[in-house]
């Protein structure tokens, strides 16, 4: 197969799986009218697949802040920090990280995927180990990958699993990197994290925890299930992301190690790319700010969480195995999935077809995202439209 | 005990015997992508499988080398010989 053939494979398999005219991946958005709401082709929509889980992408002190930023400071840096140097803002941004989580240090990312990409590798290299939850983000996968290490992935949520495996690595438990996420991006499902301290203790082992999906989610002040939990001061590294409770894009990393610091220094994704540009810093810093007195926006985003995980549950779509603002209904091909999609969004209400391989089990999942400022009008509207779909989708 | 390559060779093709299903004629040379149709997925459910088999594990990085169900039996008698 040459090189460009692997491509047309795609392109065929893609064709074979999807309906011509049908545009599921990078469906084009015409107009975003605000946190929830957009148009795609002549229809409005619900946004109910954005992550916007506090809804803050339209927050006014966000987009002040991001307007003042540019004014002051202009639209980008034009470069990385090792060379053009940290502004202030990004320097403010690490403080502000550090003091919320009240860790020693931060270190800021251009995105999300960077923060994993950039802690995993600049942690461990060749000759070390990296032990990875099975159903682990992509982004994970590539810096363990950028790493070196030895990676070797556990069984979903299952501290028995890890042990075993760590048992197995003897003396070599030391140098190993345990990954988990407080929030699976897929199915919803919270890492058993008190069991997973226990173990990674009992072999002296490090623990990054990423809070991508559960940063102002979980937890009284929003710092995630380390929070959530009271495991803060037992998890060694702590990355997320600016691009979904915070709205923005970008990533962090915090911990008490003085050693993160010279992640600076050795980790490529840090080192080789444009730092974050003044209008994310000073739209994520107020977004953190936001966040962290967020009580309401919490306490209502948990009632529309409820909401939705029951009644799809009533109506008896197979979900995932616990309430969380990603509510996937699974289902058992992708043509299954594929009807719920459309069917969705020709009610107006747009949502993530998620299919194999990017999927725990080789599953079909049509993924809904809930936010905060959902209205209990917008969140029963869908659960109608759940109801009235599901005869279509399984006959 | 140290199980020798024949056995983890009758093994593995238990297992994949339960993932194409019958009537698939499994050979050392058979290519597990491009016979079998393995694909990614199905080939790191397959690991977590013959890992409880074999009481190893298998790093993702060492599947890279391997396309035959030969080189897989191989790479599981390595592991388990350097494990004991």
């Amino acid at each position: 197969m040459s090189l460009l053939d692997k491509l047309d494979a795609v392109a065929a398999a893609r064709k074979a799986l999807l309906p011509e005219g049908v545009e599921v991946f990078g469906t084009p958005i015409e107009e975003v009218y605000s946190s929830t709401e957009a148009r795609i082709g002549d229809h409005r929509i619900l946004f109910l697949g954005t992550n916007n889980y506090l809804g803050l992408t339209f927050a006014q002190e966000c987009r002040d802040a991001a307007q003042e930023a540019i004014h002051s400071e202009g639209t980008g840096t034009t470069g990385s920090r090792m060379a053009n140097g940290s502004y202030r803002g990004h320097r403010a941004l690490e403080r502000e990280f550090a003091e919320f989580y009240q860790c020693r240090s931060c270190i800021v990312f251009t995105t999300g995927y960077q923060a994993n990409l950039a802690t995993i590798s600049g942690l461990a290299g060749p000759g070390d180990i990296v032990l990875i939850d099975g159903d682990s983000h992509a982004s994970i996968y590539d810096g363990c990958r950028l790493s070196g290490a030895e990676i070797i992935r556990f069984k979903h949520n299952d501290p028995a699993d890890l042990e075993k495996r760590l048992r197995r690595l003897g003396e070599r438990s030391r140098s190993t990197l345990i990954i988990a996420e407080g929030i699976y991006s897929m199915l919803g499902d919270r890492a058993p994290l008190a069991d997973i301290v226990k173990v990674k203790d009992a072999y002296n082992s490090t623990l990054l925890l990423d809070e991508a999906h559960s940063l102002g989610v979980l937890g009284e002040t929003g710092q995630g299930l380390v929070e959530e939990t009271g495991l803060l001061d037992r998890v060694d590294f702590i990355t997320g992301t600016f691009s979904k409770s915070l709205g923005g894009i970008g990533g962090y990393c915090v911990s008490n190690h003085p050693q993160l610091d010279q992640l600076r220094y050795v980790s490529r994704p840090y080192i080789f790319t444009a730092s974050p540009t003044p209008a994310t810093i000073a739209s994520t810093r107020a977004a953190l700010r936001l966040l962290r007195e967020g009580v309401e926006l919490r306490r209502q985003l948990w009632k529309n969480v409820h909401q939705l995980y029951s009644q799809l549950k009533e109506l008896d779509y197979r979900l995932g195995p616990e309430p969380s603002p990603v509510i996937a209904t699974i289902l058992e091909t992708p043509q299954q999935a594929l009807a719920l999609w459309k069917g969705l969004l020709e009610n107006g209400i747009y949502v993530n077809l998620v299919l194999p391989p990017a999927t725990p089990e080789g599953n079909s999942l049509v993924r809904c995202s809930v936010s905060a400022v959902h209205t209990s009008e917008q969140m029963n509207h869908v659960g109608k439209t759940f109801a009235r779909l599901r005869e279509t989708v399984f006959q | 005990m140290l199980n020798d390559y024949n056995e983890v060779l009758q093994k593995l093709c238990h297992h994949l015997e339960q993932l194409v299903g019958p009537g698939v004629e499994i050979t050392p040379q058979t290519d597990l992508i491009n016979e079998l149709a393995i694909d990614s997925v199905k080939l790191l459910n397959l690991i977590m499988e013959i890992e409880d088999e074999f009481d190893i594990s298998v790093p993702i990085n060492a599947l890279a080398d391997v396309q035959t169900v030969h080189e897989l039996a191989s790479l599981i008698h390595r592991i388990k010989a350097q494990e004991q």
